[in-house]
């Protein structure tokens, strides 16, 4: 029912009275989710607080909205263009960084500050969240057409090892960062810790702030998904749907392939760059080592579990991951073990879980939980010849 | 007007990346002349264990390079393979047969060993391609990659409770002295590596190139619905191709768990990126350039994390990373592998 819901409103995008009601109804979620855990939660009994502690805690709903942000820039990268990149983790880095560069005591040889909440006395470069934001996703969007901009003419293989490599380079020069000829570039295996407190309405907003927190981050990732809505029914959106359905059949009906490909890249590693840049408000500090190949994988992951090129379902991907992993796993093994007394160690399951699940979804539903109607066409082109190669 | 002009940019185009290809190239001989010149012993020395190095490269650079050869697959799942392949004849040998020395009787059990895990590694191999890869051939090229990064994930979950989270070390039943060449030191170990990769790869070339199967192989590479035509049983020679470099994947375990004493889940991760790269750097789907590439590859990381005057070890992916994406900018067919134009 709410899948058919959705497929309508697909085809009928344009038109804006449903594209209002969404937005409407998300802002009506969000301020209902907000006002629930800042205003309601400690009148709730404390079975119901201790339930929410257990299954679901505020700090995992801000954490899965940065992974939407992220999962909803792979998705038009990989989604709408049908570039395969795995080295995404690359843009979350440069967004952290950005965020320990410019919002926090790091370079302490200056003393810079701009709209930002810390006292002015401390030294380093401070600027404010809203101006970092858009420095973080243009250093990432930099980069990304400069690892585009060569490699985008290869074949899709190709490209999908460069930005491998590429996603495994950039963490080693941030992990290897401590001196480079002389200069402190990262703070190398220790990382950057604080990092500056968001400021919003004159207010400071600490590590237990998450009501304000998480409506920041839910405002970032609804502008994504207007961003990607938007950009899709648009001319550009149509040109990269047509590279990924038909690179040769698009460019002889004149899209220009280069251009195209690379602002599907620069647009991806843009949102790439905000979300690094709001997870290390998240956790409160960038650390080199949580740069890894793994995070690329989990964001390919969403965008496949939850159907490529489907926004809404991307969206429940990325919720749905960003929940077993940072809650649900070790939420039900410990269920289990205590209502069965055994001692299973859930969390060390995630290799086995998140492999089976690609695997399974790649093997029986291979559009993901939300396909989109198009990449369901594209899919299944070849399935009638399937027969032949079951014989010799 | 509009031709000539789009003519003399891709002529400028082509200088300029010569230019720069040429300049790179030099530079590169500038460092190693200075190197060898600063200390010509050691720049042996080093040279050596970037080649044992190469040497196991080429073997699991040959599992990606025949699978992609054939299906053009990226199997993200093959340096996993490895891992499991070290991890199964450290188990076999030390605590199955108890063999912690060198001895007669830990040669005996080091062969038996070669050829289990051999089989072993085939038989992990075949049995992912049947269930995993098989249903996928025709699907977009997405799907079984994303499948070979899933079937990844669970053969380090395998590792993971096989292994421990840590690294274990071995004791080797290989010796563990090494022979003097003037000042140069050449491990046995390293010798032993070559005696038993030499005569692999030679009999490799001889089932791809002499054998029937190794033709039904080409062929299947080249149309599988053409060699299908011809009578040629494709999903059986597909099984084949994966047997075939899932027991080099094997050989690569035990070398290296003999040679370097250790296994850790993770490891068949880091090995096979570094792999791949050497497959691609080599042509990928060229089996020489395979070998090509990873002797390459293994010389350059040794040269770099060795020398006087290097990077070291911690930029040692940076380089070969950065060696890969400079050769897909300038030359994307690889060393020894052919520029195709897509077929339409």
């Amino acid at each position: 029912m709410a899948i058919s819901i959705l497929k309508r409103k697909n085809k009928k995008q344009k038109q804006s009275a449903s594209a209002r009601s969404w937005a409407i109804s998300m802002t009506l979620i969000a301020l209902g989710i907000w006002a629930f855990f800042t205003y309601l939660f400690d009148k709730t009994p404390d079975a119901v607080q201790s339930w929410f502690q257990v299954w679901l805690p505020p700090s995992t709903i801000n954490e899965s909205l940065v992974w939407v942000i992220c999962a909803l820039g792979l998705n038009i990268v990989v989604g709408y263009a049908g570039l395969l990149d795995l080295g995404f983790v690359a843009f979350w880095a440069f967004g952290g960084y950005a965020a320990g560069w410019f919002m926090s005591g790091f370079f302490n040889q200056v003393n810079i500050h701009f709209g930002s909440m810390s006292a002015k006395t401390i030294p380093g470069i401070h600027l404010s969240f809203w101006l970092v934001m858009i420095i973080a996703a243009l250093i990432a969007g930099f980069f990304g057409i400069i690892i585009g901009a060569p490699t985008l003419r290869l074949k899709s293989d190709y490209l999908a090892l460069v930005t491998l490599g590429f996603g495994e380079i950039i963490p080693q020069v941030f992990t290897n960062g401590e001196n480079i000829g002389g200069f402190n570039l990262s703070n190398g295996t220790k990382g950057i810790s604080p990092v500056d407190a968001i400021g919003i309405f004159g207010k400071r907003l600490g590590p237990f702030d998450l009501g304000w927190k998480f409506l920041i981050y839910f405002f970032l990732a609804a502008c994504m998904v207007f961003v990607s809505l938007r950009i899709r029914g648009g001319r550009l959106g149509r040109a990269w749907l047509a590279i990924r359905e038909d690179e040769l059949a698009a460019s002889m009906m004149g899209v220009p392939l280069m251009r195209t490909k690379l602002t599907a890249y620069a647009v991806g590693a843009f949102s790439g760059g905000i979300g690094g840049a709001v997870y290390a408000t998240h956790v409160n500090g960038i650390f080199a080592e949580r740069f890894n190949f793994s995070i690329s994988i989990i964001l390919l992951a969403m965008v496949v579990l939850g159907g490529m090129g489907n926004v809404w379902g991307v969206i429940i991907g990325a919720l749905l991951m960003a929940w077993i992993n940072a809650t649900g796993l070790p939420a039900i093994g410990d269920t289990f073990n205590n209502t069965f007394h055994t001692s299973i160690n859930f969390p060390s399951y995630n290799f086995l879980l998140f492999g089976g699940i690609l695997v399974l979804m790649m093997l029986f539903k291979r559009d993901g939980l939300l396909p989109e109607a198009r990449i369901k066409m594209i899919s299944h082109e070849n399935d009638d010849e399937t027969s032949n190669t079951g014989g010799h | 007007m509009a031709n000539t002009s789009y003519k003399a940019r891709q002529a400028r185009r082509i200088v300029i990346e010569r230019t720069f290809g040429v300049s790179i190239l030099a530079l590169l001989l500038f460092w190693l002349v200075i190197n060898f010149i600063k200390s010509p012993s050691q720049f042996a020395e080093v040279s050596l264990i970037g080649l044992s190095n190469g040497i196991l490269y080429a073997l699991i650079a040959l599992g990606y390079t025949l699978v992609y050869g054939i299906i053009e697959l990226i199997n993200f799942a093959h340096g996993d393979l490895f891992m499991l392949g070290g991890l199964f004849s450290a188990h076999f040998i030390a605590l199955w047969f108890h063999q912690t020395k060198s001895s007669p009787m830990g040669w005996l059990v080091f062969f038996l060993a070669l050829i289990s895990v051999m089989v072993f590694c085939a038989g992990v191999n075949v049995f992912i391609e049947r269930f995993a890869y098989r249903r996928l051939r025709r699907a977009p090229k997405l799907a079984p990659l994303i499948t070979a990064v899933g079937v990844s994930f669970m053969i380090q979950f395998v590792g993971l409770r096989w292994n421990g989270s840590g690294q274990k070390t071995w004791n080797s039943v290989l010796p563990s002295g090494s022979l003097m060449l003037g000042s140069v030191k050449l491990p046995y170990t390293t010798l032993i590596s070559f005696a038993v990769t030499i005569p692999i790869l030679m009999a490799l070339t001889f089932i791809v190139t002499k054998t029937r199967q190794g033709k039904a192989m080409r062929a299947t590479a080249q149309d599988q619905d053409a060699s299908r035509l011809m009578g040629i049983n494709v999903n059986r020679t597909i099984a084949f191709t994966f047997a075939l470099g899932g027991a080099l994947a094997g050989v690569a375990g035990l070398l290296f768990q003999q040679t370097r004493g250790l296994t850790s889940y993770n490891l068949g991760y880091q090995l096979g990126l570094i792999a791949f790269t050497s497959a691609v750097l080599g042509g990928i789907g060229n089996l020489a350039g395979a070998v090509l590439g990873a002797i390459l590859i293994g010389l350059i990381q040794g040269l770099n994390d060795g020398l006087p005057i290097g990077l070291g070890q911690q930029w040692s992916q940076t380089v070969v990373f950065s060696i890969l994406i400079l050769l897909m900018v300038f030359k994307p067919a690889g060393l020894l592998g052919k520029q195709v134009t897509e077929k339409v």
